[in-house]
């Protein structure tokens, strides 16, 4: 990273910025991860992390890298892409595993499915 | 009918061909930044505009539908700062107040793109997370973490998220 010196302060100041905001949405979404009561409500907390963590981080990977022209910001919209697929189908593959399981032993912390509007074949599945 | 489903079927590739006219004005500066990305794509859209007579699309669907999704994009990103920030709250306070819960949300998305984007998009918000889709699907059933008044929740998602999302899908 010796051509970081050529960044210009107002762009260096913004990149900085944008990555302490990243790292602490993405803190907070780990403390969420440790602080929330069940598992249900544990699941929330790591989007964070996965949608405005990592968003600010790309954010400042693109600026740094559109100011000082050294390599197109392809990889970053990837990143996005990828990061934008896969994290909704693994959160709720882990929901549905879990309730799952939790159906099936009769755990006390399943939370209660609404009946309305009703579905025709009911809740189970 | 069949009308409809000529410009149905010429969005994505008006899309693409917009693609295609951003990457290539991007090949004539040489550069791939951010600002070269999004004046190539704003020129591309343009030109397809001018010459929209030639794509047969007579009511401008994929116009329509290119800015409903900038302006869906737009609202996305306010939606996850605020919901973002309803979190965190939560997250940092000393005590946990928050009732987590289920709701019902009757869906009128009808095809398996529209509800499985709908379903994706409620679960990368944080603070709600879709749990599953009843089988005759008319209803998004969704996890959420502050649910003080369920009927805003539900409110929320069926008129900003499902409507917004359906003006770019439809």
């Amino acid at each position: 990273m010796t051509h970081a010196v050529e960044l210009p302060l107002w762009a260096a100041i913004v990149v900085a910025c944008l990555l302490l905001l990243g790292a602490f949405l993405t803190l907070v979404g780990s403390i969420g991860l440790l602080r929330l009561r069940d598992f249900y409500a544990r699941v929330h907390a790591p989007t964070l992390a996965t949608t405005l963590g990592i968003g600010c981080v790309l954010l400042a990977s693109m600026l740094f890298f559109t100011v000082l022209q050294t390599r197109p910001v392809l990889h970053e919209v990837l990143i996005t892409a990828f990061m934008v697929l896969t994290t909704p189908v693994t959160l709720m593959l882990l929901t549905r595993a879990s309730l799952y399981r939790d159906r099936r032993e009769g755990s006390p912390d399943v939370p209660p499915i609404p009946a309305r509007p009703l579905p025709k074949d009911g809740a189970e599945r | 009918m069949s009308e409809t489903r000529s410009a149905a079927a010429g969005t994505p590739a008006l899309l693409v061909l917009n693609l295609l006219l951003m990457l290539g004005w991007c090949g004539a500066f040489g550069t791939f930044n951010v600002w070269a990305l999004s004046t190539g794509f704003v020129a591309g859209y343009c030109a397809l505009w001018l010459t929209r007579h030639l794509w047969g699309e007579q009511r401008g669907a994929y116009f329509r539908r290119t800015f409903a999704g900038f302006s869906f994009a737009l609202f996305y990103a306010r939606a996850l700062v605020v919901s973002a920030w309803e979190v965190a709250k939560q997250v940092l306070s000393p005590t946990i107040t928050a009732r987590p819960g289920v709701i019902a949300v009757p869906l009128t998305a009808k095809r398996d793109v529209e509800i499985a984007t709908l379903a994706n998009l409620v679960t990368l918000t944080p603070g709600t997370m879709s749990i599953d889709v009843s089988n005759d699907r008319s209803t998004l059933y969704v996890h959420v973490m502050l649910l003080d008044d369920p009927e805003a929740v539900e409110a929320d998602i069926r008129e900003n998220f499902e409507a917004r999302l359906l003006e770019v899908l439809r």
